[in-house]
């Protein structure tokens, strides 16, 4: 099962762990309530359709109220420095956290420490902490859009708001830029590149371009990344190596789009319902 | 030891790391306002260091402040709120760096969608309702989204007012450029 690491957009939501499940249209963490919209909710409901289709073990999360202001990433952030190393985790996924680099060093030093060290998977937040930090090589996956790729390929952009005009220029040529990104060593073992064509790489090498059914007005959808992101860290959670894992989860989040059919003023819970359905289209 | 051995083990593999790859620094005109910013920042509990400037660097004075790069806006409205203005914003890692100023605007016939950096937000054209908000990393992305989604363009709170970092920076540009074109 995977364990998810993010935050929900709510102050005052206290450090919650739990197992996830869902009723209805209502998630839970353990007895806690969370709404299912863009950002980790949506990766948290993702992954738990995902891991339902599969028969597996719900997923676990660890979620933190944090509205920006970072105190609440920082809570959890010390929590993790402090108890992690004494937990069990097959897979992890990091996301929407106040990107921090001192954080993001005691994280991995204690995610190292672990009896078995997990598979790593970052995003959002977490993932720039990962690239400015300059160990973006510790972690197996990374899941960036192609915004983030332009950010990952930029040797000096400290975030994806300062990535260099003349970079950002190149996001037609996907393949340049996973070269500099590789090249500068800000890149994980493998990526799932989310776009107009899903790339999946491993090691500077593109292994599978993924790009039906397509549906454009994905794009403007917010947490259709999550969700994909969710449903990868399911199916690498099961067992499934992680290259393959992220060609079917950009096929099953395609298809969950396509069995929607969004509009750009779609709210993602519709298209994460789906998942389901996805699922059973391309793992059976 | 573990932690030291890691960091070791990166230092012979990439350099030196990153360690200061998330800070920021803030320019002012003259001493007195370095003092003042200083004391405004630390007096709300930010971590901040007052330093002299990179080399690079050809304006202001001979001390800046450094502070956590991410959480920019939050510390520019402290300031602002005492009346202290830097001259200019710049991350440690490329002081000659600027913030993102390309936009990409998608016409999907009934919608429009613009991008600034990794931000993207989307208004229905009749209504002018902000529909979507999607891609960014930070906290308050999902926060900024719902605050805004259901809103018309003209009557939502800018994410400057509302935001934190340095995605909520990048949504406030792609949020004036499209209220730019809606207007046109």
């Amino acid at each position: 099962m995977p364990t998810i690491v993010g935050t929900v957009p709510e102050a005052g939501f206290p450090l919650t762990y739990g197992e996830v499940h869902i009723k209805g249209r209502d998630m839970y963490i353990g007895e806690r309530k969370v709404a299912v919209n863009r950002g980790t909710p949506a990766l948290v409901a993702a992954a738990f359709h995902t891991a339902n289709a599969l028969g597996g073990k719900r997923p676990r999360a660890y979620l933190v109220g944090d509205i920006g202001l970072g105190d609440g990433s920082r809570e959890l952030y010390a929590w993790l420095s402090e108890n992690l190393a004494h937990t069990e985790h097959e897979t992890i996924v990091f996301h929407y956290l106040q990107p921090d680099v001192d954080w993001q060093f005691k994280i991995l030093d204690a995610a190292n420490k672990m009896p078995r060290k997990p598979t790593l998977i970052a995003d959002a937040g977490f993932m720039y902490a990962a690239k400015m930090s300059g160990l973006a090589g510790e972690y197996d996956l990374f899941t960036p859009d192609i915004g983030e790729l332009a950010f990952l390929a930029d040797e000096e952009a400290p975030h994806p708001f300062y990535t260099r005009g003349f970079i950002l220029h190149e996001d037609q040529d996907a393949r340049k830029l996973i070269d500099l990104a590789y090249k500068h060593n800000n890149a994980a073992k493998h990526m799932l590149i989310k776009g107009a064509a899903d790339l999946i790489v491993n090691e500077n090498a593109v292994l599978h371009e993924i790009d039906s059914p397509g549906c454009e007005h994905m794009e403007a959808i917010g947490g259709t990344g999550d969700t994909v992101t969710g449903t990868v860290s399911a199916l690498i959670a099961s067992g499934m190596p992680i290259a393959e894992a992220s060609r079917k989860a950009a096929l099953i989040n395609r298809w969950a789009g396509e069995i929607t059919s969004p509009t750009p003023a779609t709210q993602i819970l519709d298209i994460a319902e789906n998942i389901d359905k996805a699922c059973k289209k391309v793992l059976d | 030891m573990y932690m030291h051995n890691l960091l070791k083990r990166i230092k012979s593999r990439f350099g030196p790391a990153k360690k200061s790859s998330d800070r920021g620094i803030f320019l002012f005109e003259n001493t007195s306002e370095v003092i003042a910013g200083e004391n405004a920042l630390k007096s709300r509990g930010w971590e901040i260091k007052v330093m002299g400037p990179p080399p690079e660097i050809q304006k202001g004075c001979d001390l800046v402040i450094e502070f956590p790069l991410i959480e920019q806006m939050n510390l520019l409205r402290t300031l602002t709120e005492q009346n202290i203005h830097p001259l200019e914003t710049i991350p440690v890692t490329g002081p000659l760096l600027k913030p993102v100023d390309i936009y990409q605007t998608k016409d999907f016939g009934e919608f429009l969608m613009c991008r600034a950096a990794n931000m993207k937000i989307t208004v229905d054209k009749s209504t002018r309702i902000i529909v979507n908000i999607s891609g960014g990393g930070c906290p308050d992305v999902p926060y900024l989204a719902a605050e805004l989604c259901g809103k018309k363009i003209e009557e939502a709170t800018p994410p400057l007012r509302l935001g934190h970092t340095l995605c909520g920076y990048a949504l406030e540009k792609a949020y004036q450029e499209i209220k730019r074109q809606c207007r046109q």
